[in-house]
């Protein structure tokens, strides 16, 4: 698969609790650049909680995340933001009055220059700001197949197309790194293979780093280069897709002991 | 003799397309819109990127007479492929852009292609699928380069670096020039212009061949016959494929001058029609039936006022609206009151539509309810019915503007010649007629009589005004007992233009008289039910509720009187019908998967029916075997009742209604 192995993120001995419940436990693995990196395992395994971590939503108790060679106890979501990570959602959070068009667009803010004042008078220098932007959209909506929702309110639209636009939404920021959080949950079929071509084709052609929680093991074992696997907040494997399907530990997390 | 040498001059489209660059160099030609945005390419831009693209493909090495194959939809990269082999002398032969990759085998092997034009990986993909079974394939060129950067481009190229390439070659050297030029100054009259292949709903799809001067000659009796001109715009939306698209957006384009918009994408397609707003507009019916459900459902989602009003003003529209369209006599507050539903109703919902600035619509395919058309026409939108076939290039007849009636299709087109043979089936000569079948001179001897004619398959009649009136396929066209003619398609439909009825099944063919089985529909005749406080437990107890069947007996007496006003039909009217206990399925084999009725197996399946339906009893018992959606089997008995119908007097000459 990819062969590049420069680290692009890692994270060693994050521990993370709230009150007495332990969420993870002493987690350390990296994700490199240009792979696409699943973190899997049964429900309340941690994953959602590593993600929020990463993204700096959540603060770690122990631990060091590294990010672009930036060695931080802690991350802040507009850090995160700011320097090229980009995420989705487990429940679809978009705003349900907006067009597409729109909460797309909402994903280019941390791109604009120009002030509220030159944004409200539409006008000259903010105009030509807008125009690039709408630029930026138009192709991310090209990409992602949505014309013809464009001009409509995100809460009318089936499920599926609305995770498709939160996507998007994701990619306006044109992350380094994409953090998706159950990107196919609750989709038919042929939608997830919709988005399991966007998340291909996203990584091959723009080249963006994919780390993806997921509960259909099909899609994660096609999809992902690597994948880490969590269990009650501990890491019990790490690997290939092949040598994670195989590990005794990993059947027994998912299937019980003594199937 | 001048009219000759000017047709000798512009009988390709080539040579029609630079003429445009001459005479109206700054009109658009093509639209597409594209990242949100329309992109128009005037009459000279347009020239100039097919040129640059003949000189392209020249290069890749499509010469005269060597086809090439269009896959995609319908976007300008796709027509300007189809310009730009002509330009050539080439052949482009479309084909479905939906079609699975064996249907797809199939055509390009026939149609011995060399060349594809594909618009994107998609089809790239089904071509890598069957190439061994294509092995004259050797070039294929694409739309949008997606997804396919990591494939081997030894024999894939990019149609944009084609075009590219062309420039440059033309640019660099004045001898490619003249060898374009004169490519296309080679081109004829009697050049095959275009292989469309039918979509073969009987058999292996038949590649039909058309000629340049044929084709063009066609288009001008239209263009003419509808008023088009170079001010006129098209939303091209049809299948490529499709003689449909082919001649009202392409060919009738390049002799008109007119303005092609591509649609963004194929879902896009009515929202584009809005942003468009085409002059000239073409639809099936189930579109239009779709529209109209669509505004039904909406308005009774609106508020009081706004519903009073619509439905006030659409009784103003369908007493009047036709008349006036149609350019009648009409009393003076009638039109009043006409103006002002145009202001407050028809004209807001026209735009909704897209419909605002159509002069010109028309209808084709199957047959069009009586009260659909109405609706539209009713509105002021000049919608017509034409019949047609690829075989004929399109068009055999149209119904001129303001000589419209719901149930024919017109008289014959300008220049075209129709005959009905002896047993009613419809024989016609046309300008645009085709040269043969591709590769398949038996069945093109099938198809054509020795003095020219070609069979449509069809049967119908003339009205005495010389229009036209399709009943049936003609090999569908049976006889009763007597030797009267007994159409059942023709029947059906008149039977399912009642919303209340779903589906409907003739019988007659030897017998004494024509029956029918009918399906209701479970949503109109529910909500009917409910609005009459009908209590029901299931479909089959709807189905054989008196009331029910009370007005049932209503909508057949109602078939039969329009079946007695026609004088070949009046024989066939329908002495006794049911009401069929379970919806006809294609999951039971009752139905073709496009939903068309599978007669012999019904009559086989239902026979203690049938056998009651003729030899008078009231009631029958059936029992049939079902198949769930789960596909579980189960069994499904019924008594079902059986009613007489009331046959009307057929039409004496002269009688008046």
């Amino acid at each position: 698969m990819n062969a590049a192995s420069e680290t692009l993120l890692s994270v060693d001995g994050v521990s993370l609790s709230f009150g007495g419940v332990k969420a993870i436990t002493d987690v350390s693995f990296d994700i490199r650049k240009g792979e696409i990196r699943a973190i899997i395992g049964p429900n309340g395994a941690g994953k959602t909680s590593m993600l929020n971590v990463v993204n700096g939503f959540y603060h770690p108790q122990h631990g060091r995340i590294t990010y672009k060679g930036k060695t931080r106890p802690r991350m802040r979501p507009y850090q995160a933001a700011s320097q090229g990570i980009a995420r989705t959602f487990q429940n679809v959070a978009l705003f349900r009055g907006m067009t597409t068009l729109d909460n797309i667009m909402v994903g280019r803010t941390l791109k604009m220059h120009r002030g509220l004042f030159w944004q409200m008078l539409r006008y000259g220098p903010a105009m030509r700001e807008e125009i690039e932007h709408r630029r930026v959209v138009e192709d991310i909506i090209d990409f992602l197949q949505i014309e013809s929702i464009r001009k409509t309110p995100v809460g009318k639209l089936p499920y599926g197309l609305q995770k498709r636009v939160e996507l998007g939404r994701a990619l306006a920021m044109e992350p380094e790194l994409l953090l998706l959080d159950e990107p196919m949950a609750g989709m038919n079929i042929e939608e997830k293979e919709d988005m399991c071509r966007y998340i291909l084709d996203l990584n091959k052609h723009f080249g963006t780093t994919i780390a993806l929680i997921e509960h259909d093991m099909g899609v994660v074992m096609d999809l992902s280069d690597r994948v880490v696997v969590l269990e009650y907040g501990h890491k019990i494997a790490d690997g290939t897709p092949e040598v994670v399907k195989a590990d005794p530990k990993v059947i027994e997390a998912y299937l019980g002991v003594g199937h | 003799m001048a009219q000759a040498s000017e047709t000798r001059e512009r009988d390709t489209f080539a040579k029609l397309l630079c003429e445009h660059a001459l005479v109206r160099p700054g009109r658009p030609a093509m639209r597409h819109k594209d990242l949100g945005i329309w992109r128009t390419w005037n009459w000279s831009e347009l020239t100039e990127t097919i040129r640059a693209y003949a000189a392209g493909l020249q290069q890749l090495g499509l010469e005269r007479g060597a086809t090439i194959a269009v896959i995609g939809e319908n976007r300008p990269a796709m027509y300007w492929t189809i310009l730009a082999a002509q330009w050539l002398g080439a052949i482009p032969v479309p084909v479905y852009a939906d079609a699975v990759a064996d249907e797809m085998a199939y055509v390009l092997d026939h149609a011995d292609v060399a060349f594809a034009a594909v618009q994107d990986q998609e089809q790239v993909d089904k071509l890598i699928s069957v190439q061994d079974r294509v092995p004259k394939l050797r070039t294929v060129i694409y739309d949008e380069p997606r997804g396919l950067r990591d494939y081997d481009h030894s024999r894939l190229h990019a149609i944009n670096d084609v075009i590219a390439k062309g420039r440059d070659r033309l640019a660099a050297d004045p001898g490619v020039a003249a060898t374009i030029d004169a490519a296309r100054d080679n081109g004829q009259a009697s050049d095959i212009s275009i292989i469309l292949y039918t979509s073969g709903t009987t058999g292996r799809s038949k590649g039909v061949l058309l000629t340049a001067g044929g084709s063009i000659a066609a288009a001008r009796d239209t263009v003419a016959f509808d008023k088009l001109t170079d001010r006129d715009e098209v939303l091209a939306y049809l299948p490529l494929a499709w003689v449909g698209d082919h001649y009202l957006n392409y060919a009738q384009s390049l002799v008109a001058g007119f303005c092609i918009a591509c649609p963004e994408s194929r879902e896009t397609a009515e929202a584009d029609t809005q942003e468009i707003g085409p002059s000239f507009y073409f639809a099936p019916p189930r579109v239009f039936e779709t529209l109209l459900t669509r505004i039904t459902i909406r308005m009774e989602d609106a508020g009081a006022l706004k519903r009073g009003m619509f439905n006030y003003f659409i009784g103003v529209a369908k007493r009047w609206g036709e008349k006036i369209l149609d350019g009648k006599k009409v009393p003076i507050g009638a039109r009043i009151g006409y103006a002002i539903g145009n202001l407050l109703v028809y004209a807001p919902l026209k735009n909704v539509l897209g419909f605002s600035r159509i002069r010109v619509a028309y209808t084709a395919g199957e047959a069009i309810g009586p009260d659909l058309f109405s609706f539209y026409r009713s509105l002021g939108l000049n919608l017509k019915q034409l019949y047609g076939q690829t075989e004929a290039f399109l068009y055999v007849t149209a119904q001129p503007d303001g000589q419209i009636r719901a149930g024919t299709v017109g008289p014959a087109t300008p220049n075209v010649d129709i005959r009905i043979a002896d047993d009613g089936e419809v024989l016609y000569r046309s300008p645009g007629q085709f040269a043969g079948y591709y590769k398949d001179a038996e069945r093109t001897a099938e198809t054509v009589t020795a003095d020219g004619y070609v069979k449509t398959g069809d049967a119908g009649f003339f009205d005495p005004d010389g229009h036209l009136t399709i009943i049936d396929r003609a090999k569908d066209v049976g006889k009763l007992s007597s030797g009267a003619l007994f159409a059942p398609k023709y029947i059906e439909n008149k039977l399912k233009f009642f919303p209340n009825i779903k589906e409907a099944v003739a019988f007659g063919q030897d017998r004494d008289f024509a029956t029918v089985m009918l399906n209701i529909d479970l949503t109109a005749v529910g909500n009917w039910a409910e609005r009459k406080n009908i209590a029901y437990g299931s479909y089959q107890e709807l189905a054989q509720r008196p009331e029910v069947y009370e007005m049932f007996t209503g909508h057949v007496a109602e078939v039969n009187r329009a079946l007695a006003a026609e004088p070949r039909m009046a024989a066939a009217q329908i002495k006794r019908f049911l009401i069929l206990h379970k919806e006809l399925d294609a999951d039971d084999g009752e139905m073709t998967r496009t939903q068309k009725v599978r007669r012999s197996f019904i009559a086989e399946r239902y026979k203690p029916l049938i056998d009651a339906l003729y030899n008078g009893t009231e009631a029958a018992d059936i029992s049939t075997e079902v198949t769930f959606e789960d596909g579980r089997k189960g069994v499904i008995s019924a008594r079902v009742r059986i009613a007489d119908a009331k046959v009307a007097a057929p039409a004496k000459l002269g009688a008046a209604a």
